[in-house]
Protein backbone atom coordinates (compact mmCIF):
# COMPACT_ATOMS: atom_id res chain seq x y z
CA UNK A 1 0.00 0.00 0.00
CA UNK A 2 1.48 3.01 -1.14
CA UNK A 3 2.01 6.23 1.44
CA UNK A 4 -0.31 9.44 0.31
CA UNK A 5 2.41 11.95 -0.67
CA UNK A 6 2.32 15.11 -3.32
CA UNK A 7 3.84 12.76 -5.03
CA UNK A 8 1.60 10.09 -5.13
CA UNK A 9 -1.11 13.16 -5.93
CA UNK A 10 0.96 14.20 -8.71
CA UNK A 11 1.18 10.28 -10.43
CA UNK A 12 -2.02 9.32 -9.67
CA UNK A 13 -3.06 12.83 -11.84
CA UNK A 14 -1.75 11.17 -14.53
CA UNK A 15 -3.66 8.35 -14.91
CA UNK A 16 -6.99 10.66 -13.67
CA UNK A 17 -7.38 9.28 -10.41
CA UNK A 18 -8.59 5.92 -11.43
CA UNK A 19 -5.94 3.83 -9.94
CA UNK A 20 -5.60 4.69 -6.62
CA UNK A 21 -5.45 1.41 -4.46
CA UNK A 22 -7.48 0.13 -2.02
CA UNK A 23 -7.44 2.04 1.68
CA UNK A 24 -7.60 -1.23 3.64
CA UNK A 25 -8.05 -5.20 2.95
CA UNK A 26 -11.32 -7.02 3.25
CA UNK A 27 -10.04 -10.06 4.68
CA UNK A 28 -12.13 -13.21 5.57
CA UNK A 29 -11.62 -13.71 9.42
CA UNK A 30 -8.78 -16.00 10.87
CA UNK A 31 -10.22 -19.29 13.06
CA UNK A 32 -7.85 -17.47 15.84
CA UNK A 33 -6.22 -14.38 16.58
CA UNK A 34 -3.63 -13.31 20.01
CA UNK A 35 -6.40 -9.75 20.39
CA UNK A 36 -10.15 -9.02 19.48
CA UNK A 37 -11.19 -5.73 18.84
CA UNK A 38 -15.44 -5.98 19.17
CA UNK A 39 -16.47 -2.63 17.38
CA UNK A 40 -14.78 -0.39 14.51
CA UNK A 41 -15.71 2.99 15.64
CA UNK A 42 -12.75 5.16 15.78
CA UNK A 43 -12.27 3.98 19.40
CA UNK A 44 -11.94 0.34 18.24
CA UNK A 45 -9.69 0.97 15.26
CA UNK A 46 -7.59 3.39 17.22
CA UNK A 47 -6.78 0.61 20.05
CA UNK A 48 -6.26 -2.13 17.31
CA UNK A 49 -3.45 0.71 16.21
CA UNK A 50 -1.66 1.56 18.84
CA UNK A 51 -1.67 -1.84 19.79
CA UNK A 52 0.04 -2.98 16.70
CA UNK A 53 2.37 0.08 16.56
CA UNK A 54 2.90 0.32 20.69
CA UNK A 55 2.68 -3.08 21.42
CA UNK A 56 3.77 -5.45 19.30
CA UNK A 57 0.44 -7.74 20.11
CA UNK A 58 0.36 -10.18 17.65
CA UNK A 59 -2.26 -11.06 15.76
CA UNK A 60 -5.07 -8.41 15.70
CA UNK A 61 -8.95 -8.44 14.36
CA UNK A 62 -11.17 -5.51 14.70
CA UNK A 63 -15.18 -6.88 14.35
CA UNK A 64 -17.91 -4.76 13.02
CA UNK A 65 -21.36 -5.32 13.00
CA UNK A 66 -22.14 -3.05 9.92
CA UNK A 67 -19.53 -0.93 7.87
CA UNK A 68 -16.40 0.70 10.06
CA UNK A 69 -17.14 4.26 11.47
CA UNK A 70 -21.12 3.59 10.80
CA UNK A 71 -21.62 4.82 14.55
CA UNK A 72 -21.07 7.34 16.70
CA UNK A 73 -18.04 8.20 14.98
CA UNK A 74 -20.07 8.88 11.87
CA UNK A 75 -22.72 10.71 13.68
CA UNK A 76 -20.75 13.16 15.70
CA UNK A 77 -20.40 17.02 15.49
CA UNK A 78 -16.96 16.62 16.33
CA UNK A 79 -15.91 19.06 19.02
CA UNK A 80 -12.35 18.42 20.30
CA UNK A 81 -11.11 20.06 23.57
CA UNK A 82 -9.38 19.00 26.69
CA UNK A 83 -10.81 21.76 29.61
CA UNK A 84 -12.23 19.27 31.97
CA UNK A 85 -12.46 19.96 35.33
CA UNK A 86 -11.00 16.73 37.60
CA UNK A 87 -7.64 15.82 37.15
CA UNK A 88 -7.91 12.20 35.87
CA UNK A 89 -10.51 13.82 33.04
CA UNK A 90 -8.64 16.22 31.76
CA UNK A 91 -5.33 14.81 31.86
CA UNK A 92 -6.96 11.78 29.86
CA UNK A 93 -8.61 14.41 27.29
CA UNK A 94 -5.21 16.16 27.13
CA UNK A 95 -3.23 13.51 26.11
CA UNK A 96 -5.63 12.86 22.97
CA UNK A 97 -5.76 16.37 22.17
CA UNK A 98 -1.53 16.15 21.86
CA UNK A 99 -2.14 13.13 20.01
CA UNK A 100 -4.45 15.13 17.52
CA UNK A 101 -1.72 17.73 16.96
CA UNK A 102 0.29 14.90 15.28
CA UNK A 103 -2.38 12.88 14.11
CA UNK A 104 -2.63 13.65 10.51
CA UNK A 105 1.15 13.08 10.15
CA UNK A 106 1.01 10.26 12.11
CA UNK A 107 -1.58 7.84 10.31
CA UNK A 108 -0.37 9.58 6.89
CA UNK A 109 -3.72 10.43 6.60
CA UNK A 110 -5.81 14.28 6.45
CA UNK A 111 -7.98 14.08 9.72
CA UNK A 112 -8.25 17.58 8.87
CA UNK A 113 -7.66 18.61 12.79
CA UNK A 114 -8.52 22.53 12.67
CA UNK A 115 -7.74 24.37 16.08
CA UNK A 116 -10.08 27.30 15.85
CA UNK A 117 -11.20 27.19 19.23
CA UNK A 118 -13.64 26.41 21.55
CA UNK A 119 -16.00 28.78 23.49
CA UNK A 120 -18.44 27.52 26.33
CA UNK A 121 -20.56 30.27 27.12
CA UNK A 122 -22.37 31.26 30.64
CA UNK A 123 -25.02 32.61 31.18
CA UNK A 124 -25.81 33.25 35.01
CA UNK A 125 -23.71 33.91 37.95
CA UNK A 126 -23.36 30.28 38.50
CA UNK A 127 -22.16 29.49 35.01
CA UNK A 128 -19.50 32.06 35.29
CA UNK A 129 -17.91 31.21 38.76
CA UNK A 130 -17.96 27.29 37.22
CA UNK A 131 -16.02 28.49 34.08
CA UNK A 132 -13.25 30.83 36.24
CA UNK A 133 -12.94 27.57 38.57
CA UNK A 134 -12.50 25.29 35.70
CA UNK A 135 -10.40 27.71 33.53
CA UNK A 136 -8.01 27.43 36.69
CA UNK A 137 -7.79 24.29 37.31
CA UNK A 138 -6.88 23.76 32.86
CA UNK A 139 -4.11 26.09 33.66
CA UNK A 140 -2.86 24.19 36.88
CA UNK A 141 -2.51 20.86 34.91
CA UNK A 142 -0.90 23.15 32.01
CA UNK A 143 -4.07 23.34 29.69
CA UNK A 144 -4.81 26.40 27.53
CA UNK A 145 -7.78 28.02 29.07
CA UNK A 146 -8.82 31.65 28.61
CA UNK A 147 -11.75 33.51 30.14
CA UNK A 148 -14.01 35.88 27.92
CA UNK A 149 -16.05 38.86 28.93
CA UNK A 150 -18.94 39.75 26.70
CA UNK A 151 -17.05 42.26 24.65
CA UNK A 152 -14.05 39.70 23.84
CA UNK A 153 -16.55 37.06 22.66
CA UNK A 154 -18.64 39.99 21.05
CA UNK A 155 -14.63 40.45 19.15
CA UNK A 156 -14.67 37.53 18.31
CA UNK A 157 -17.93 36.11 16.96
CA UNK A 158 -19.66 39.13 15.80
CA UNK A 159 -23.26 37.36 14.98
CA UNK A 160 -23.84 36.61 18.11
CA UNK A 161 -26.08 38.23 20.54
CA UNK A 162 -24.86 39.32 23.42
CA UNK A 163 -27.17 42.13 24.94
CA UNK A 164 -27.53 42.20 28.17
CA UNK A 165 -31.90 41.71 26.93
CA UNK A 166 -31.90 38.42 26.35
CA UNK A 167 -33.81 35.72 27.88
CA UNK A 168 -30.04 34.37 28.76
CA UNK A 169 -27.94 36.64 28.34
CA UNK A 170 -24.43 35.73 27.33
CA UNK A 171 -22.06 37.05 30.37
CA UNK A 172 -19.03 35.28 29.89
CA UNK A 173 -17.11 31.92 28.50
CA UNK A 174 -14.09 30.22 28.38
CA UNK A 175 -11.91 29.66 25.71
CA UNK A 176 -9.46 26.52 24.68
CA UNK A 177 -7.61 28.08 21.72
CA UNK A 178 -6.12 24.35 20.56
CA UNK A 179 -9.60 22.96 21.00
CA UNK A 180 -11.64 22.58 17.67
CA UNK A 181 -13.08 20.29 14.91
CA UNK A 182 -12.00 17.21 12.69
CA UNK A 183 -13.50 15.80 9.66
CA UNK A 184 -15.26 12.24 11.63
CA UNK A 185 -14.93 9.96 8.63
CA UNK A 186 -11.23 10.89 8.00
CA UNK A 187 -10.40 10.07 11.73
CA UNK A 188 -12.11 6.49 11.23
CA UNK A 189 -10.91 5.92 7.53
CA UNK A 190 -7.27 7.22 8.52
CA UNK A 191 -6.88 4.37 11.75
CA UNK A 192 -8.55 1.60 9.89
CA UNK A 193 -5.75 2.52 7.23
CA UNK A 194 -3.04 2.54 9.51
CA UNK A 195 -4.09 -0.18 11.32
CA UNK A 196 -4.26 -2.37 8.17
CA UNK A 197 -1.16 -1.32 6.86
CA UNK A 198 0.78 -3.10 10.16
CA UNK A 199 -1.76 -6.11 9.50
CA UNK A 200 -4.68 -5.27 11.44
CA UNK A 201 -7.56 -7.56 10.09
CA UNK A 202 -10.92 -5.43 9.62
CA UNK A 203 -13.79 -7.26 9.15
CA UNK A 204 -16.89 -5.58 8.67
CA UNK A 205 -20.38 -6.89 8.28
CA UNK A 206 -19.65 -9.50 11.35
CA UNK A 207 -21.50 -8.93 14.59
CA UNK A 208 -20.52 -10.86 17.48
CA UNK A 209 -23.46 -12.42 19.17
CA UNK A 210 -21.84 -13.93 21.77
CA UNK A 211 -18.63 -13.81 24.06
CA UNK A 212 -17.34 -17.34 24.62
CA UNK A 213 -15.69 -17.79 28.11
CA UNK A 214 -14.51 -21.01 30.33
CA UNK A 215 -13.80 -21.03 34.22
CA UNK A 216 -13.85 -17.11 33.88
CA UNK A 217 -11.57 -16.18 31.35
CA UNK A 218 -12.56 -14.82 27.99
CA UNK A 219 -12.27 -17.63 25.18
CA UNK A 220 -13.15 -15.49 21.88
CA UNK A 221 -16.36 -14.43 20.39
CA UNK A 222 -19.51 -16.00 18.64
CA UNK A 223 -20.22 -13.98 15.44
CA UNK A 224 -22.27 -13.79 12.41
CA UNK A 225 -19.01 -15.10 10.37
CA UNK A 226 -18.90 -18.04 12.79
CA UNK A 227 -16.50 -18.60 16.39
CA UNK A 228 -13.38 -16.54 16.61
CA UNK A 229 -11.27 -17.55 19.03
CA UNK A 230 -9.05 -15.37 21.33
CA UNK A 231 -7.40 -15.27 24.68
CA UNK A 232 -7.94 -11.68 24.70
CA UNK A 233 -11.00 -9.34 23.76
CA UNK A 234 -11.81 -5.65 23.70
CA UNK A 235 -15.10 -3.96 23.30
CA UNK A 236 -15.77 -0.78 22.31
CA UNK A 237 -19.27 -0.38 21.32
CA UNK A 238 -20.35 2.34 22.81
CA UNK A 239 -23.90 2.43 22.85
CA UNK A 240 -24.16 -1.29 23.02
CA UNK A 241 -21.99 -2.13 25.77
CA UNK A 242 -24.93 -2.88 27.72
CA UNK A 243 -25.97 -5.82 25.03
CA UNK A 244 -22.39 -7.14 24.98
CA UNK A 245 -21.90 -7.28 28.76
CA UNK A 246 -25.43 -9.22 29.09
CA UNK A 247 -23.62 -11.57 26.88
CA UNK A 248 -20.39 -11.62 29.30
CA UNK A 249 -22.64 -11.91 31.97
CA UNK A 250 -22.82 -9.06 34.04
CA UNK A 251 -24.04 -5.52 34.29
CA UNK A 252 -22.57 -2.04 33.42
CA UNK A 253 -23.60 1.53 35.32
CA UNK A 254 -24.52 2.93 31.77
CA UNK A 255 -27.44 3.94 29.68
CA UNK A 256 -28.27 4.11 26.30
CA UNK A 257 -29.94 7.20 24.75
CA UNK A 258 -30.41 9.06 21.75
CA UNK A 259 -28.61 11.88 20.51
CA UNK A 260 -29.07 14.54 17.47
CA UNK A 261 -27.24 16.62 15.19
CA UNK A 262 -28.50 17.84 11.85
CA UNK A 263 -26.45 20.42 9.52
CA UNK A 264 -27.70 23.30 7.31
CA UNK A 265 -27.16 23.96 3.63
CA UNK A 266 -23.67 25.66 3.12
CA UNK A 267 -23.76 28.97 3.35
CA UNK A 268 -20.72 31.57 3.32
CA UNK A 269 -17.97 31.86 6.31
CA UNK A 270 -19.73 33.22 9.29
CA UNK A 271 -18.61 31.35 12.39
CA UNK A 272 -14.48 30.55 13.05
CA UNK A 273 -14.95 28.96 16.30
CA UNK A 274 -16.81 26.58 18.05
CA UNK A 275 -19.57 28.17 20.32
CA UNK A 276 -21.09 25.81 23.38
CA UNK A 277 -23.70 26.69 25.79
CA UNK A 278 -24.39 23.97 28.26
CA UNK A 279 -27.49 26.21 30.10
CA UNK A 280 -29.33 26.76 26.84
CA UNK A 281 -28.20 23.26 25.62
CA UNK A 282 -26.69 23.85 21.89
CA UNK A 283 -23.47 23.80 20.02
CA UNK A 284 -22.69 24.75 16.91
CA UNK A 285 -19.46 25.14 14.25
CA UNK A 286 -19.36 25.63 10.77
CA UNK A 287 -17.67 23.18 8.75
CA UNK A 288 -15.20 23.61 5.76
CA UNK A 289 -17.89 23.52 3.47
CA UNK A 290 -19.99 25.84 4.95
CA UNK A 291 -22.52 23.76 6.60
CA UNK A 292 -23.57 25.14 10.19
CA UNK A 293 -23.21 21.87 12.31
CA UNK A 294 -25.70 21.54 15.06
CA UNK A 295 -25.96 19.23 18.04
CA UNK A 296 -28.49 18.42 20.80
CA UNK A 297 -29.12 16.90 23.81
CA UNK A 298 -29.84 13.34 24.88
CA UNK A 299 -33.38 12.57 24.78
CA UNK A 300 -33.96 11.55 28.05
CA UNK A 301 -35.19 7.91 27.69
CA UNK A 302 -33.43 4.99 26.84
CA UNK A 303 -33.47 4.38 23.60
CA UNK A 304 -31.48 2.12 20.40
CA UNK A 305 -33.39 3.57 17.66
CA UNK A 306 -30.31 5.79 16.23
CA UNK A 307 -33.26 8.73 16.00
CA UNK A 308 -34.44 11.13 18.87
CA UNK A 309 -37.72 12.94 19.59
CA UNK A 310 -38.48 16.18 17.55
CA UNK A 311 -39.28 18.26 20.36
CA UNK A 312 -35.75 17.78 21.83
CA UNK A 313 -34.53 19.47 18.14
CA UNK A 314 -37.12 22.07 18.15
CA UNK A 315 -36.04 23.20 21.77
CA UNK A 316 -32.29 23.14 20.81
CA UNK A 317 -33.15 25.05 17.53
CA UNK A 318 -34.93 27.72 19.93
CA UNK A 319 -31.61 27.91 21.39
CA UNK A 320 -29.25 28.58 18.68
CA UNK A 321 -31.49 31.10 16.92
CA UNK A 322 -31.63 33.11 19.89
CA UNK A 323 -27.87 33.51 20.57
CA UNK A 324 -27.34 33.78 16.40
CA UNK A 325 -30.85 35.49 15.26
CA UNK A 326 -29.30 35.46 11.41
CA UNK A 327 -29.67 31.96 11.32
CA UNK A 328 -33.06 31.83 11.63
CA UNK A 329 -33.98 31.41 8.45
CA UNK A 330 -30.93 28.88 7.33
CA UNK A 331 -32.83 26.02 5.82
CA UNK A 332 -31.53 22.58 7.79
CA UNK A 333 -30.27 19.72 5.04
CA UNK A 334 -30.05 16.57 7.15
CA UNK A 335 -30.92 15.59 10.59
CA UNK A 336 -29.72 12.18 12.32
CA UNK A 337 -29.11 10.60 15.51
CA UNK A 338 -26.58 8.08 17.37
CA UNK A 339 -27.21 5.81 20.83
CA UNK A 340 -24.70 7.39 22.49
CA UNK A 341 -23.54 5.29 26.28
CA UNK A 342 -24.13 7.56 29.29
CA UNK A 343 -23.03 7.22 32.39
CA UNK A 344 -23.94 8.22 35.71
CA UNK A 345 -20.93 10.76 36.58
CA UNK A 346 -19.95 11.35 32.52
CA UNK A 347 -16.87 10.09 32.48
CA UNK A 348 -16.10 6.75 30.35
CA UNK A 349 -15.14 3.30 31.75
CA UNK A 350 -12.04 1.80 30.39
CA UNK A 351 -11.34 -1.24 32.56
CA UNK A 352 -10.75 -4.73 33.19
CA UNK A 353 -14.02 -6.65 33.87
CA UNK A 354 -15.10 -9.84 36.05
CA UNK A 355 -14.32 -11.86 33.29
CA UNK A 356 -10.52 -12.25 32.67
CA UNK A 357 -8.98 -11.14 29.53
CA UNK A 358 -11.73 -9.16 28.37
CA UNK A 359 -11.96 -5.41 28.67
CA UNK A 360 -14.48 -2.72 28.11
CA UNK A 361 -14.00 0.71 27.11
CA UNK A 362 -17.30 2.35 27.26
CA UNK A 363 -19.55 5.05 28.76
CA UNK A 364 -18.21 8.29 26.62
CA UNK A 365 -21.42 9.22 26.17
CA UNK A 366 -21.93 12.75 24.67
CA UNK A 367 -18.49 13.36 24.55
CA UNK A 368 -16.11 10.61 23.34
CA UNK A 369 -14.84 11.64 19.85
CA UNK A 370 -12.32 14.20 21.12
CA UNK A 371 -10.93 11.23 22.85
CA UNK A 372 -10.61 8.68 20.26
CA UNK A 373 -6.78 9.17 19.97
CA UNK A 374 -6.27 9.16 23.79
CA UNK A 375 -8.94 6.27 24.38
CA UNK A 376 -7.24 4.41 21.83
CA UNK A 377 -3.73 4.50 23.43
CA UNK A 378 -4.71 3.49 27.06
CA UNK A 379 -6.70 1.23 25.86
CA UNK A 380 -4.52 -0.97 23.82
CA UNK A 381 -1.90 -0.58 26.65
CA UNK A 382 -4.28 -1.88 28.85
CA UNK A 383 -5.32 -5.02 26.45
CA UNK A 384 -1.26 -5.33 25.66
CA UNK A 385 -0.12 -5.46 29.67
CA UNK A 386 -3.58 -6.61 31.60
CA UNK A 387 -3.40 -3.38 33.66
CA UNK A 388 -4.73 0.18 32.95
CA UNK A 389 -2.23 3.04 31.76
CA UNK A 390 -1.30 5.36 34.64
CA UNK A 391 -3.84 8.14 32.63
CA UNK A 392 -6.91 5.14 32.85
CA UNK A 393 -6.16 4.23 36.39
CA UNK A 394 -9.50 5.88 37.93
CA UNK A 395 -11.98 4.78 35.16
CA UNK A 396 -12.60 1.84 36.53
CA UNK A 397 -16.05 -0.25 36.35
CA UNK A 398 -15.02 -0.62 39.68
CA UNK A 399 -15.44 3.19 40.78
CA UNK A 400 -19.44 2.70 40.98
CA UNK A 401 -18.51 0.79 43.75
CA UNK A 402 -16.24 2.35 46.05
CA UNK A 403 -17.77 5.62 45.08
CA UNK A 404 -14.70 7.09 43.63
CA UNK A 405 -16.41 8.99 41.23
CA UNK A 406 -15.04 11.65 38.64
CA UNK A 407 -18.02 13.98 38.11
CA UNK A 408 -17.63 15.97 34.94
CA UNK A 409 -21.06 16.87 34.53
CA UNK A 410 -20.19 20.53 34.60
CA UNK A 411 -17.47 20.08 32.25
CA UNK A 412 -19.14 17.63 29.96
CA UNK A 413 -22.85 19.40 30.44
CA UNK A 414 -24.47 19.32 27.73
CA UNK A 415 -24.15 16.78 24.80
CA UNK A 416 -20.38 17.09 23.14
CA UNK B 1 -42.93 13.49 18.81
CA UNK B 2 -44.19 9.77 21.12
CA UNK B 3 -48.35 10.03 22.02
CA UNK B 4 -48.04 8.35 25.26
CA UNK B 5 -50.93 7.50 27.12
CA UNK B 6 -51.24 8.09 30.54
CA UNK B 7 -53.18 5.99 32.99
CA UNK B 8 -55.64 8.92 34.33
CA UNK B 9 -55.23 11.53 31.34
CA UNK B 10 -55.51 9.57 28.33
CA UNK B 11 -53.44 10.02 25.31
CA UNK B 12 -51.22 13.05 25.48
CA UNK B 13 -47.72 14.52 22.79
CA UNK B 14 -44.55 13.19 24.60
CA UNK B 15 -43.53 16.90 25.90
CA UNK B 16 -45.96 16.72 28.42
CA UNK B 17 -44.01 13.61 30.44
CA UNK B 18 -40.36 13.49 31.95
CA UNK B 19 -38.75 10.03 31.88
CA UNK B 20 -38.11 8.52 35.44
CA UNK B 21 -35.85 5.31 34.27
CA UNK B 22 -35.76 1.84 35.07
CA UNK B 23 -38.87 0.37 36.83
CA UNK B 24 -38.91 -2.04 40.09
CA UNK B 25 -35.64 -1.01 41.06
CA UNK B 26 -37.01 -1.74 44.73
CA UNK B 27 -35.24 0.74 46.98
CA UNK B 28 -33.03 -1.62 49.94
CA UNK B 29 -35.68 -2.01 53.36
CA UNK B 30 -32.57 -2.43 55.31
CA UNK B 31 -30.30 -0.04 53.85
CA UNK B 32 -27.81 -0.29 57.16
CA UNK B 33 -27.16 -3.98 56.23
CA UNK B 34 -25.62 -3.03 52.51
CA UNK B 35 -22.43 -3.22 51.72
CA UNK B 36 -20.72 -0.49 49.46
CA UNK B 37 -21.14 -3.78 46.02
CA UNK B 38 -24.78 -3.61 46.78
CA UNK B 39 -25.00 0.30 47.22
CA UNK B 40 -23.47 0.62 44.05
CA UNK B 41 -25.77 -2.01 42.09
CA UNK B 42 -28.39 -0.27 43.31
CA UNK B 43 -27.67 3.06 42.93
CA UNK B 44 -25.55 3.38 38.98
CA UNK B 45 -26.27 -0.08 37.61
CA UNK B 46 -28.96 -0.71 34.99
CA UNK B 47 -30.28 -3.38 32.42
CA UNK B 48 -29.95 -1.17 29.77
CA UNK B 49 -32.32 -3.11 27.93
CA UNK B 50 -32.21 -3.29 23.96
CA UNK B 51 -36.19 -4.63 23.64
CA UNK B 52 -39.01 -4.36 25.63
CA UNK B 53 -38.13 -2.22 28.83
CA UNK B 54 -40.45 -1.21 31.80
CA UNK B 55 -39.87 1.81 32.75
CA UNK B 56 -41.58 4.74 34.71
CA UNK B 57 -42.91 8.69 33.39
CA UNK B 58 -44.36 11.46 34.82
CA UNK B 59 -47.24 13.33 33.74
CA UNK B 60 -45.38 16.24 34.81
CA UNK B 61 -47.17 19.11 32.70
CA UNK B 62 -50.87 17.31 32.88
CA UNK B 63 -51.70 15.24 36.32
CA UNK B 64 -48.33 14.81 37.45
CA UNK B 65 -48.66 11.21 38.52
CA UNK B 66 -46.13 8.90 37.97
CA UNK B 67 -46.70 5.53 36.14
CA UNK B 68 -45.39 2.38 34.61
CA UNK B 69 -44.84 1.59 30.81
CA UNK B 70 -43.29 -1.26 28.96
CA UNK B 71 -41.62 0.74 25.86
CA UNK B 72 -39.42 -0.64 23.09
CA UNK B 73 -36.02 0.65 22.99
CA UNK B 74 -35.77 -0.22 19.73
CA UNK B 75 -38.90 1.20 18.17
CA UNK B 76 -40.18 3.16 20.98
CA UNK B 77 -43.64 2.10 20.51
CA UNK B 78 -45.46 1.58 23.87
CA UNK B 79 -46.56 -1.72 24.27
CA UNK B 80 -48.81 -0.79 27.72
CA UNK B 81 -49.24 1.82 30.83
CA UNK B 82 -49.49 0.59 34.40
CA UNK B 83 -50.27 2.05 37.59
CA UNK B 84 -47.52 1.74 40.35
CA UNK B 85 -48.95 -1.49 41.71
CA UNK B 86 -50.79 -2.63 39.14
CA UNK B 87 -49.42 -5.75 37.49
CA UNK B 88 -48.86 -4.33 34.14
CA UNK B 89 -48.40 -6.77 31.31
CA UNK B 90 -48.27 -10.56 31.87
CA UNK B 91 -45.76 -12.07 34.06
CA UNK B 92 -44.54 -14.13 31.34
CA UNK B 93 -44.44 -11.16 28.67
CA UNK B 94 -40.72 -10.39 27.48
CA UNK B 95 -39.57 -7.30 29.40
CA UNK B 96 -41.89 -8.39 32.58
CA UNK B 97 -39.93 -7.69 35.68
CA UNK B 98 -38.20 -10.83 37.34
C1 LIG C 1 -25.12 13.41 17.55
C2 LIG C 1 -23.85 13.20 18.29
C3 LIG C 1 -22.97 14.27 18.51
C4 LIG C 1 -21.77 14.08 19.18
N1 LIG C 1 -20.91 15.14 19.29
C5 LIG C 1 -19.69 14.96 19.83
C6 LIG C 1 -18.74 16.03 19.82
O1 LIG C 1 -18.99 17.13 19.31
N2 LIG C 1 -17.52 15.81 20.41
C7 LIG C 1 -17.21 14.61 20.98
O2 LIG C 1 -16.11 14.50 21.52
N3 LIG C 1 -18.08 13.57 20.98
C8 LIG C 1 -19.31 13.71 20.40
N4 LIG C 1 -20.20 12.66 20.38
C9 LIG C 1 -19.84 11.40 21.05
C10 LIG C 1 -18.95 10.56 20.16
O3 LIG C 1 -19.51 10.43 18.88
C11 LIG C 1 -18.75 9.16 20.76
O4 LIG C 1 -18.43 9.22 22.12
C12 LIG C 1 -17.62 8.43 20.05
O5 LIG C 1 -17.71 8.57 18.66
C13 LIG C 1 -17.64 6.97 20.43
O6 LIG C 1 -16.74 6.29 19.58
P1 LIG C 1 -16.75 4.76 19.49
O7 LIG C 1 -15.71 4.36 18.51
O8 LIG C 1 -16.68 4.21 20.87
O9 LIG C 1 -18.23 4.42 19.01
P2 LIG C 1 -18.89 4.08 17.59
O10 LIG C 1 -18.37 4.91 16.50
O11 LIG C 1 -20.36 4.10 17.84
O12 LIG C 1 -18.38 2.62 17.34
C14 LIG C 1 -18.93 1.47 17.94
C15 LIG C 1 -19.07 0.43 16.86
O13 LIG C 1 -19.41 -0.82 17.46
C16 LIG C 1 -20.22 -1.50 16.54
N5 LIG C 1 -20.95 -2.58 17.23
C17 LIG C 1 -21.97 -2.49 18.10
N6 LIG C 1 -22.39 -3.71 18.49
C18 LIG C 1 -21.60 -4.61 17.85
C19 LIG C 1 -21.53 -6.04 17.83
N7 LIG C 1 -22.38 -6.80 18.56
N8 LIG C 1 -20.60 -6.64 17.06
C20 LIG C 1 -19.74 -5.89 16.30
N9 LIG C 1 -19.76 -4.54 16.28
C21 LIG C 1 -20.67 -3.90 17.05
C22 LIG C 1 -21.14 -0.42 15.99
O14 LIG C 1 -21.70 -0.80 14.76
C23 LIG C 1 -20.17 0.77 15.87
O15 LIG C 1 -19.62 0.91 14.58
C24 LIG C 1 -21.42 12.81 19.71
C25 LIG C 1 -22.29 11.74 19.50
C26 LIG C 1 -23.48 11.91 18.79
C27 LIG C 1 -24.38 10.73 18.55
ZN1 LIG D 1 -51.97 12.41 33.50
Amino acid sequence: MSRYSIFSLARNALSYHENWGRAWRSPAPSREYDVVIVGAGGHGLATAYYLAREHNAGRIAVLEKGWLGGGNTGRNTTIVRSNYLWDEAALLYEKSLKLWEGLSQDLNYNVMFSQRGVMNLGHNLQDLRDIYRRCSANRLNGIDAEFLTPEDIKRKVPIMDTSPHTRYPVLGASFQPRGGVARHDAVAWGFARAADRLGVDIIQNCEVTGILREAGRVKGVQTSRGTILAPKVGVVVAGHCGVLAEMAGFRLPVESHPLQAFVSEPIKPVLHTVIMSNAVHGYVSQSDKGELVIGAGIDSYTGYGQRGSFNTIEGNVAAIVALFPMFSRVRMMRQWGGIVDTCPDACPIISKTPVEGLYFNCGWGTGGFKATPGSGWVFAHTIARDEPHALNAAFTIDRFHTGALIDEHGAAGVAH
Amino acid sequence: MLKIKCPWCGERDQSEFSYGGEAHIVRPAEPDELGDEQWGDYLFFRTNTKGLHREQWVHSGGCRRWFNAVRDTVSYRFHGVYRHGEEGPGKDEPGSPS
